[in-house]
């Protein structure tokens, strides 16, 4: 069978209010098709950390959920400054967030390396002052 | 399954008026209007006691023991709810509850606030041994039970101890038995509740085999009776109470995680606000902490639905009476009891899926998205579900019809009243010449 379903989700840039809309509407699609609670558990962290990282480093962005038989696929794409060396964001503990955003409880530096751990793959596409498309994707 | 979904709801259907307050309301919609009548899917009901609290015509009710129920019991002890103390007016004295609770009738009581002290001391030794965090209170039966059907990543973190009802019940009949000799099943455990969760708790209890509690009353019940035999108990009331200020804080919210000695803990109460932190911490927002209450009331206990008083006046009360209580006067050792501890596991109870296979399940769901778009989203609650997303899922499920919402039976009707009108000017072919004809 080659059904998708497709998930989408307006992410608003500066507001923390609304952080966290995508992984509840997607946790509970997931929970109604039955997707075991663990492959549940991986998409809601790591796609909370990707969901902050557009509001506080892009300015908000898009989400797209893709679930078929085989994997989750979730795409986040924003318009944002994009990443000027990958490798260096990807290291546990490195963060360019202000001091405001860190008085908040954020910018540990934990959120890509968390994406990459509890996805089986995650791929970054950045252009600098063009944006950055982070898919990362876990298996059933 | 069904078995293992007892509910302490149930509806009185000459007052039920149809209306739409309670599905709306329901946290895991598990309510529909059917033939003009609410009806509760079973298997979804957390017993949170919410359709209770919104319903107009008072025709949702909670199901509890009668006070004549303690009869049949040779001796019989009352297990009064730390909730139960902020529900009086000038309350300066635990023992005038006390006193009065034996003077309607028992024959001794046992404060389940006695036995929360020792829960506490037990949560902090489990809390000492074991390194998961947070550790999620276990003692609200609703909040487990949402979290059994909608959170199986946390089930792992709940509290594997007893509610202190449930330790204070098998205490207390331990106790009865020695003091009277009698055997175990003459001796009525009574527990006087704050709401109808904990009913569901003692008849289909989670976590373990039985229950201890033989009776559930409800503190509403009870109330009337108790204030005029506490105008009498108040001239010698005694010294019974064993409560001290962390196990009377039960009571409220907030005073199970306080009693913690932790720092790093979060309270949250109302169905909302405690579906909102469980969403979180599915997430892993909150590292840092240690300890999370949740309670399915406003207030925590004593906005239970069984409860009289408003739940912010209780619990002003309760902070006055703590005042003069020392800290604790209950105690327990390193080792955690065995009575204290849940002999089975909880096990997640998938009910929100829509489907058993994965594969089925999705084939489903894209109808379902497609069923979702030809809908209005108007939410209006007319066609029995709470919203359109969930008439969708109904019809998927195949116990509702789409045409069940009357906008879309609207516009089919329109259809067919526009066929019918185009037809109205057309001839059968035998007629349709001659008619052109002349023409
Ligand atoms: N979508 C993005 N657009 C631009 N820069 C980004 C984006 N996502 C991450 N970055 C950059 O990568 C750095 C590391 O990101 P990461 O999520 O690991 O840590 P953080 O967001 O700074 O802190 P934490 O996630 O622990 O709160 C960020 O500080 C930021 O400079
Ligand atoms: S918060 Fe207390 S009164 Fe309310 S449902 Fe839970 S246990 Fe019962
Ligand atoms: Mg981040």
């Amino acid at each position: 069978m080659s059904d998708v379903i497709a998930l989408h989700f307006d992410v608003d840039g500066e507001d923390f209010t609304r952080a966290g809309e995508a992984s509840y509407g997607v946790k509970r699609t997931l929970k109604q098709l039955g997707i075991n609670p663990e492959a549940v558990r991986k998409v809601a962290i790591a796609l909370f950390e990707g969901e902050i990282n557009m509001v506080i480093h892009a300015d908000g962005g898009v989400i797209d959920i893709e679930i078929d038989n085989n994997q989750i696929k979730m795409i986040l794409k924003d318009k944002g400054p994009g990443i000027p060396d990958i490798e260096k964001a990807m290291q546990e503990g490195f963060s360019t967030a202000s001091d405001d955003v860190r008085s908040l409880g954020f910018g540990a530096g934990m959120g890509l390396p968390n994406m990459k751990k509890y996805t089986d793959s995650m791929e970054i596409q950045t252009e600098l002052g063009v944006g950055t498309t982070v898919t990362m994707v876990v298996n059933l | 399954m069904s078995s293992s979904f007892f509910h302490s709801v149930t509806l009185e259907r000459d007052k039920c008026k149809g209306c739409i307050n309670c599905i709306k309301r329901c946290p895991t919609e598990a309510i529909r209007v059917r033939n003009g009548k609410a009806q509760i899917l079973t298997e979804r009901c957390i017993d949170c006691g919410e359709c209770i609290r919104v319903c107009p015509h008072h025709a949702k009710q909670p199901i509890y023991d009668p006070l004549s129920s303690i009869d049949s019991f040779k001796y019989k002890v009352a297990l009064p709810a730390p909730a139960l103390f902020g529900q009086f007016h000038n309350l300066d004295d635990l023992n005038i509850v006390l006193k009065a609770l034996l003077s309607l009738g028992f024959d001794d009581v046992f404060e389940v606030s006695k036995a929360a002290e020792l829960v506490s001391d037990a949560t902090r030794s489990f809390m000492q041994k074991n390194p998961r965090r947070p550790v999620i209170s276990s003692a609200c039966p609703a909040v487990v039970r949402l979290i059994r059907v909608r959170f199986p990543n946390l089930l792992e973190y709940l509290l594997p101890l007893n509610a202190p009802i449930e330790v204070a019940a098998r205490m207390a009949r331990a106790e009865a038995v020695k003091k009277t000799g009698l055997p175990p099943d003459q001796i009525g455990i009574v527990f006087i509740s704050p709401c109808a969760a904990k009913v569901t708790a003692v008849k289909m209890p989670l976590g373990n085999e039985k229950s201890e509690v033989d009776c559930v009353i409800a503190i509403k019940e009870i109330y009337p009776r108790l204030l005029p035999l506490m105008k009498l108990a108040a001239n010698d009331p005694g010294e019974m109470t064993e409560t001290g200020r962390i196990g009377l804080s039960w009571g409220g919210s907030g005073g199970e995680a306080s009693g913690t000695l932790t720092e790093q803990y979060l309270a949250a109460d109302g169905i909302e606000n405690v579906i909102k932190v469980l969403e979180d911490l599915e997430d892993e927002k909150f590292p840092e902490l240690e300890f999370i209450e949740l309670n399915a009331c406003t207030g925590g206990c004593v906005g239970g639905v069984l409860t009289v008083e408003n739940p912010y006046v209780a619990k002003t009360r309760l902070k006055n009476l703590r005042k003069y209580l020392p800290v604790a006067r209950n105690h327990l050792g390193e080792e955690i009891p065995e009575e204290f501890q849940w002999d089975q596991e909880i096990q997640y109870e998938p009910v929100l899926k829509i489907a058993d296979g994965v594969s089925e399940a999705i084939t489903k769901m894209a109808i379902l998205d497609n069923i979702d778009k030809t809908l209005p989203g108007l939410d209006c609650g007319s066609c029995g579900a709470p919203s359109c997303r969930a008439l969708a899922e109904d019809v998927v499920r195949g116990v509702a019809q789409v045409d069940d919402c009357i906008f879309r039976l609207r516009e089919q009707m329109h259809a067919l009243v526009k066929g019918l009108s185009q037809l109205e000017g057309s001839f059968p072919a035998p007629f349709r010449a001659e008619q052109e004809e002349e023409e």
